[in-house]
């Protein structure tokens, strides 16, 4: 319990007192994070809400596929991307191993089946009756769409918030694809597994809360938008 | 109403689902600017009919003329935003009452302007303006559901049963702003109810619906107190028909 206040107590030392190799690797988290969030979106969200409109039969299919990644262990998909990226890999020669290009590939993947499942969900969700109403008050097809879309709103931002939540703290894949190399490769999660390993717990503290802190601040953003509907 | 110019006229309507015909109307011909009423019970194909009145639907036989001409496929845009629906159940949108109201100008290309005040004070929402309107009472949403067809100045209003299990003071609020929405500015008006007493306070003719088909069509007196088919004597006494 001491060495817990203690390391509490030196831990918002360190947050306050600007720790450049702290701050290092809390903008790299947001980086990679942020980068594999803009990705996972620009692509996850026409996908959803295509899936989620469409009435065609494979859509079954590709439900499944969507919800099984939804459930894909990080570490399988660090596993893969490692493989992919790896000197004999099919892709080894973009040289990404170990940078945070290649942690952003993983968290894409690991994002993507979040946003795009979510976002079909949440258009799945909206009322089908919607659609034939605003029909019938004289909206084109596009109008329709977007009126769907515009209805389904909050659940493609809890889509987006959910991915971010899961990625920014996933550790699992980002430890194998970046390597926790200092000043390179090392984010919140992984510096917290090391720190605390080697017994630096004041910091792996400091991270934590850090970590806390962003997810809380993510899920208050959300709130607050639900909040104003 | 006969000496009026028709606004639909359809001829041989079929509409099949999964091989079953739901609705299947000989000859149906509704005046411009009538209040006609379409009684029946649940599943007689009320609901489809409108469906396809609103271009909505296309028949899987025969053929809607509209202001006479056929609309089977070659619909202008122009020519749709003519007709609007308020149905039973109204889906609003997760926006203000007067951005519910609003919606349909702004599909057009319309400022919401003094009209969609206008049209909330019509039914009695002007207090409820920038309410949310999913927080609103069966009643008001249905009210909602009437000004933002109405602010469009529909020349059809198509109505699916508007009152179903609504408390009689909203049921009053409505059949007032309906008939006066004939009465006083001519729009044509198709009342679908399964309550004949509606039908008879609203309707200046009436049609009894039953299984897909057309049984017969009056004069509100003579369809209530001089039908000639015994089922349509028997519906409006309340005794089962089906
Ligand atoms: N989209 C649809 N697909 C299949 N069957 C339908 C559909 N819409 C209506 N039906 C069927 O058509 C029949 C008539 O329905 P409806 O027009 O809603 O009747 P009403 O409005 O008079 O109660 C019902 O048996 C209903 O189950
Ligand atoms: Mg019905």
């Amino acid at each position: 319990m001491d060495e817990l206040s203690r390391g509490f107590f030196q831990a918002l030392e360190l947050i306050f007192s600007a720790d450049p190799a702290l701050y290092e690797i809390i903008f790299l988290s947001l980086r990679v994070t942020g980068l594999a969030l803009l990705f996972s979106t620009l692509i996850g969200v026409p996908v959803g809400a295509t899936l989620g409109l469409s009435r065609v039969r494979a859509r079954g299919f590709i439900t499944v596929l969507l919800y099984t990644g939804m459930g894909l262990p990080p570490v399988v998909v660090g596993l893969f991307v490692y493989l992919m990226l790896s000197r004999s890999g099919p892709f080894g020669a973009l040289g990404w191993l170990f940078t945070p290009s290649a942690m952003v590939t993983a968290q894409i993947i690991i994002a993507f089946p979040l946003v795009s499942g979510l976002t079909m969900a949440a258009v799945q969700g909206v009322d089908p009756a919607l659609r034939v109403q605003v029909r019938s008050l004289g909206a084109t097809r596009a109008q329709e769409v977007w009126a769907v879309l515009r209805e389904a709103r909050l659940g493609v931002v809890a889509a987006i918030v959910a991915a971010f939540g899961g990625i920014i703290s996933e550790v699992g894949a980002v430890m194998l694809v970046g390597g926790n190399i200092e000043g390179k490769t090392r984010v919140l999660t992984t510096a917290i597994v090391l720190n605390t390993r080697t017994g630096e717990f004041s910091l792996a503290i400091a991270l934590g809360v850090i970590l806390l802190g962003l997810a809380f601040v993510a899920n208050v953003a959300m709130l607050r938008l639900q909040g104003k509907e | 109403m006969r000496d009026l110019k028709p606004i639909y006229e359809t001829e041989n309507l079929k509409k099949e689902y999964a091989g079953r015909i739901v609705v299947d109307v000989e000859r149906l011909a509704i005046g411009a600017g009538e209040m006609f009423a379409l009684v029946g019970p649940s599943g007689a194909g009320k609901s489809t009919l409108l469906r396809l009145l609103n271009f909505l639907e296309t028949p899987t036989q025969g053929e809607i003329i509209y202001q006479g001409q056929s609309v089977n496929g070659n619909l202008s845009i122009e020519t749709r935003r003519q007709v609007t629906t308020v149905f039973q159940r109204p889906v609003l949108l997760r926006a203000s009452v007067r951005d519910n109201v609003a919606y349909g100008l702004g599909l057009r290309g319309q400022r919401a302007d003094g009209r969609v005040e206008e049209m909330l004070t019509r039914v009695g929402l002007a207090a409820l303006a920038d309410a949310p309107a999913q927080k609103l009472s069966g009643g008001e949403m249905q009210r909602v559901a009437l000004a933002r067809a109405l602010v469009i100045e529909p020349r059809v209003l198509l109505l699916d049963e508007p009152t179903a299990n609504l408390d009689p003071y909203n049921v009053g609020l409505i059949e007032e702003i309906v008939r006066e929405q004939n009465r006083a500015r001519g729009t044509t008006i198709v009342l679908v109810t399964h309550n004949v007493f509606q039908a008879k306070r609203l309707a200046q003719r009436v049609g009894l619906m039953l299984s897909g088909r057309v049984v017969e069509i009056g004069d509100a007196q003579q369809f209530f107190d001089a039908a000639q088919d015994p089922r349509t004597t028997a519906f409006v006494r309340g005794e089962m028909v089906y």
